[in-house]
């Protein structure tokens, strides 16, 4: 088949398209067909990054965790300290974390705080810890809500003994969220409500949007 | 099925102890620092090696437990075996991984005078960076010398990066 003659295709429309070498053509074409599709950057959801990443036995992963949370208690020895240590390296994880998770998710600017939320909870829960979580408790003005984990990989095979009562054992997960969202302008307050080592029935975090930064630009127009 | 999570997950767990304990609880004391990353990555090292080795017969000989951490630990922690194993009949074997995963996206430029060998931490003290790395590689090491001990063969386990991106696990047997 020759090229395409434009000016046929302009005047000719849709129905009586020809060729350059003016033939009818039918419509097929035995060569293989390509789909190209539209939507080049659609947001991905969290099974398919899940999938598509690189992924490790998550035994290594729990069991890493509890000998950190372990060094730690004997080395600050206050709970107290472990929590608020634990939620720091949490937050520095977040702050490095988002650009992962952008990255690899497509997600564009999220309209609101809801839909941060369920983005949180479906695709980045989803694509660093193989779980999805839920959103539920919102109130009235949409600015805190609960994300319910029924299923959390740091936990398999943890028991507190009880001398670690006080212990936020998966405060890490609460830093992570604040260090991630604060990067995306949202400073938040994130803490447990409910927990499973506590012999709650799930994990609950509360969050909470305290304020939403303006995005800075890091030049000026006179630069 | 087995369960897994995203490698970034340890990645991330990783680089926030070295940070931590190099940077904040022990800045101007590395060897400290070191032995907290080599204790808690021993403590993963002996859970590992106790899940791992719960259907099967003890080990005849030491030998053929560090066959056991070259093929099937090595494999269930990194998806791959140690590529060489050598010893030299005297309790001391080197295993050598050519493309040591924890390393992949850790940058070193290991001077001519730095051999990368870890066991003097004060000697690489000069090159930030590759004391980094150092410390990076207490937790592997670590994780080596407790999954051995739990077989019963206490060790000392150094590695050695003169040779990036291999890295190189040398294994003492203690007599």
């Amino acid at each position: 088949m020759g090229w395409w003659d434009v000016a046929d295709l302009w005047y000719g429309g849709f129905g009586s398209v020809k060729s350059g070498i003016e033939e009818e053509w039918d419509g097929s074409w035995d060569g293989k067909w390509d789909e190209i599709g539209l939507n080049f950057v659609a947001p991905r959801s969290g099974d398919a990054i899940f999938a598509s990443v690189e992924r490790v036995n998550s035994e290594l992963f729990t069991l890493t965790y509890g000998a950190i949370v372990r060094q730690l208690l004997t080395d600050l020895e206050e709970v107290e300290e472990v929590n608020k240590q634990l939620d720091q390296m949490g937050y520095n994880i977040g702050v490095r974390l988002v650009d992962e998770f952008l990255a690899k998710s497509n997600v564009s600017r999220c309209v609101d705080f809801k839909e941060t939320t369920e983005v949180i909870a479906k695709v980045g829960f989803k694509m660093f810890l193989g779980v999805t979580a839920s959103v539920t408790n919102w109130d009235a003005d949409g600015t805190s809500c609960s994300l319910i984990l029924e299923d959390n990989p740091l936990v398999d095979f943890v028991e507190l003994p009880d001398t670690c009562q006080g212990l936020y054992y998966c405060n890490i997960i609460s830093g992570v969220i604040r260090g991630a969202l604060e990067m995306v302008s949202m400073k938040t307050e994130v803490s447990w409500v409910r927990d499973m080592l506590r012999g709650d029935d799930v994990f609950e975090l509360h969050v909470k949007l305290l304020k939403q930064v303006p995005e800075e630009y890091p030049y000026k127009d006179d630069e | 099925m087995v369960r897994e999570v995203a490698e970034s997950c340890v990645e991330s767990l990783l680089t926030e102890i070295v940070s931590q304990y190099c940077n904040g609880f022990y800045a101007n004391k590395p060897d400290l620092a070191a032995r907290r990353i080599e204790a808690i990555g021993y403590q993963v090292g002996h859970q590992l090696s106790e899940r791992y080795t719960m259907e099967r017969p003890r080990f005849s000989d030491h030998l053929e437990a560090i066959k056991f951490i070259c093929k099937d630990f090595w494999s269930e922690l990194f998806k791959k075996q140690i590529d060489n194993l050598k010893t030299n009949h005297r309790g001391t074997f080197v295993l050598q991984d050519n493309k040591f995963r924890w390393l992949s996206r850790v940058s070193v430029a290991p001077s001519s005078e730095n051999t990368g060998s870890i066991q003097d931490p004060s000697a690489m003290a000069e090159s930030k960076e590759a004391q980094a790395t150092g410390m990076y590689l207490y937790f592997p090491c670590g994780i080596i010398r407790g999954a051995l001990s739990n077989l019963g063969i206490p060790c000392a386990v150094s590695a050695d990066i003169s040779n990036l991106p291999a890295c190189s696990f040398v294994i003492r047997i203690k007599a």
